[in-house]
């Protein structure tokens, strides 16, 4: 077992140097000459110089990158010039809210997913068989920033059963104290059901609206896999011993639907994490997300450049998860580490 | 010669009689698929003459009352400079389809190609293009987009590159995995032994053949193409205002949804949902018909 998680572990190494190499090259590729971007309009001959000496810039591209891992490793990720907070700070306080989204919308969609899946499976050219269809041809179709704002129109303006799309809290609330960042949980810790209604209102739209988006290729692939395996002759084997239909279908035949799922995660995971940027936009969430689109938009590099370097490591850690997972529901992953 | 025209004619004939069998057998199968068509058809058209069929100019403030809904002089009301929004959706069409276009086609080319070598040839070049395609995969590929365009500049042309490499993997992808299979086909080794070059193996037997499986992986990519392109527009990158482009126009009409002002977002959105849709139908139907086998 630790073999497999140890193995796994060195597999993920090569990505995330991969992933630090293209992140170092982002830097580099800023339009035109990085020291006279940093130094400004005004910037003279001598300070657009003198900036170059201090970003390393002089020095060959190879030394650069030993310069630009080293500053990483030392959590030294640049200065949001918005804010003129160091940008890791800036995203580490951030990060809960985003993950606290991302977290609600894929356990949402899972729990409407997989049923969904496996009864479209079971009773293939049935009602439900068409809504399964239905759902994962649209559900991939939708921009997910639409949605968001659909279902905020509905739910806020014309039912006003939502509370307003700005932000983690009702403004009058004050936010739990810190333990993990989680509002959800550290209200819970708190004791204070007022704010955990407040924050469970409000993170029921955006996570709707990230769930939307991801239920489509999850229902989809759950629906193919129990199909093919329910076709097996283990299945026709077992049926035939006289088991009962809930352990062929639980038992026999989902735990070996699952594999082909949990390989679709990866994919589930990538989406997930592109269209929480655009869900954060739309609801004011205060993550990491709308926190890169500010910068974005304020030609501020180095939030960006930490922003895409920090989903990336999540989304590395995530995959890594999953093939560790993997190892764990497939025993024969096992026998052969 | 005449027996030969005519018997070349018969054959087209017989072929073109085919084709259309094929084609009502995939509509009975699937009458969405025709509704599918239908879309895609109108979508062309609308990227071709949409400027000349659009009643108003897409640019020009208060050709009505600002932020007016749906009447029959507006069918899809004003904005809040009194602009035209039906006109600005329709011209709207041949920037969003262009963009998709060309970042799936740039994508496709040299996808197509890198896969194809790494499959053919193996060894270093299969190793250096699987480092760069798992490298893309890495990472969350609409944040890779957005730190692509972040870095390279805030332009169009930034747009459809990012998109196009985000794109890479799924073409080096199919392509390598066709001509690994092909590399060792009985028709590619008689060729070989007929004296071809490697070049010439590679352009004209094994290219030729991995052709079918990556149309289908562009029409199932195009949606997709299309809502990252308009993602990164609505969260302000590439085109700029006063252009019309469906995700920025949803993005202008964001602020005034919460206030009641439904139509200035919800049809550029709608339109944007039914271009994907229309070309993920598209996709699945091309792939059905493809390749029967994985049809889910």
């Amino acid at each position: 077992m630790l073999a497999t998680i140890l193995k796994r572990l060195l597999g993920a190494v090569p990505n995330l140097i991969g992933v630090v190499i293209v992140t170092f090259l982002l830097t580099r590729a800023l339009p035109g000459d990085p020291a006279a971007f940093f130094a400004g309009p005004a910037g003279t001959a001598e300070a657009v110089e003198q900036i170059r000496v201090k970003l390393g810039l002089d020095k060959p591209l190879f030394e650069q990158f030993f310069l630009y891992v080293r500053d990483l490793a030392h959590g030294d990720w640049g200065n949001s010039l918005a804010t003129g907070q160091p940008v890791l700070t800036e995203l580490t306080t951030r990060l809960p809210a985003s993950l606290e989204l991302t977290l609600v919308g894929l356990v949402v969609a899972v729990v409407v997913a997989i049923p969904l899946g496996i009864l479209a499976a079971t009773r293939p050219g049935s009602w439900i068989d068409h809504l399964c269809r239905a759902v994962a041809t649209a559900g991939v179709s939708l921009p997910t920033f639409f949605t968001g704002l659909l279902l905020a129109y509905v739910f806020y303006f014309l039912l006003g059963w939502a509370p307003s799309p700005l932000g983690r809290l009702d403004p009058y609330l004050t936010s739990p104290p810190h333990v993990t960042g989680f509002y959800l949980i550290d209200s819970l810790l708190a004791r204070d059901l007022e704010v955990f209604v407040s924050a469970a209102k409000q993170l029921l739209l955006p996570a709707l609206t990230l769930a939307l988006f991801v239920l489509a290729p999850l229902a989809r692939m759950t629906r193919a896999a129990m199909l093919g395996v329910l076709s097996a002759d283990y299945i026709r084997t077992a049926r035939a011993a006289g088991l009962s239909g809930s352990t062929v279908l639980f038992t026999y035949a989902f735990r070996n639907a699952l594999l082909p799922v949990m390989t679709t995660l990866g994919m589930v995971f990538s989406f997930l994490l592109g269209s929480n940027v655009l869900v954060e936009k739309v609801f004011a969430w205060p993550g990491i997300g709308s926190f890169a689109i500010e910068a974005l938009v304020a030609s501020d590099y180095a939030p960006v450049q930490g922003f895409v370097l920090t989903m990336a490591l999540l989304y590395v850690f995530l995959n890594l998860a999953i093939d560790i997972a993997y190892g764990i529901v497939d025993p024969r992953m096992r026998l052969h580490a | 010669m005449p027996e030969i025209t005519l018997a070349s004619s018969t054959q087209a004939a017989n072929a073109w009689a085919q084709r259309w069998r094929m084609l009502r057998y995939v509509v009975a199968e699937n009458p969405l698929s025709l509704v599918a068509f239908l879309l895609f058809a109108a979508f062309v058209m609308l990227a071709a003459i949409g400027p000349w069929l659009a009643p108003f100019d897409p640019l020009a403030s208060n050709v009505g009352t600002p932020l007016t809904p749906p009447s029959s002089a507006h069918w899809f009301g004003t904005d809040a400079l009194g602009r035209d929004i039906l006109s600005r959706v329709m011209v709207a069409a041949r920037l969003d389809l262009g963009i998709a276009v060309a970042a799936v086609g740039l994508s496709c080319i040299l996808g197509g190609l890198a896969g194809a070598c790494a499959g053919y040839f193996g060894g270093w070049t299969d190793r250096i293009v699987g480092r760069i395609s798992d490298t893309i995969m890495a990472f969350p590929l609409f944040v890779l987009a957005m730190g692509i365009v972040a870095a390279l500049g805030n332009t169009v042309a930034n747009i459809v590159l990012a998109t196009a490499i985000i794109n890479l993997p799924f073409y080096i992808r199919v392509a390598r995995a066709e001509s690994t299979v092909l590399r060792n086909a009985a028709f590619v080794e008689a060729a070989r032994l007929a004296g071809n070059s490697e070049a010439r193996l590679l352009f004209h037997h094994i290219i030729p053949n991995i052709l079918p499986p990556i149309t289908v992986q562009i029409s199932l990519n195009m949606g997709w193409a299309i809502l990252n392109a308009a993602g990164l527009s609505f969260i302000g990158l590439g085109v700029r205002p006063p252009q019309a482009e469906w995700g920025i126009m949803v993005a202008e009409g964001a602020q005034y949804i919460v206030s009641g002002e439904w139509w200035i977002a919800l049809f550029p959105g709608a339109v944007l949902m039914l271009a994907v849709f229309c070309f993920n139908l598209l996709g699945d139907s091309l792939r059905d018909l493809v390749d029967p086998r994985r049809r889910t």
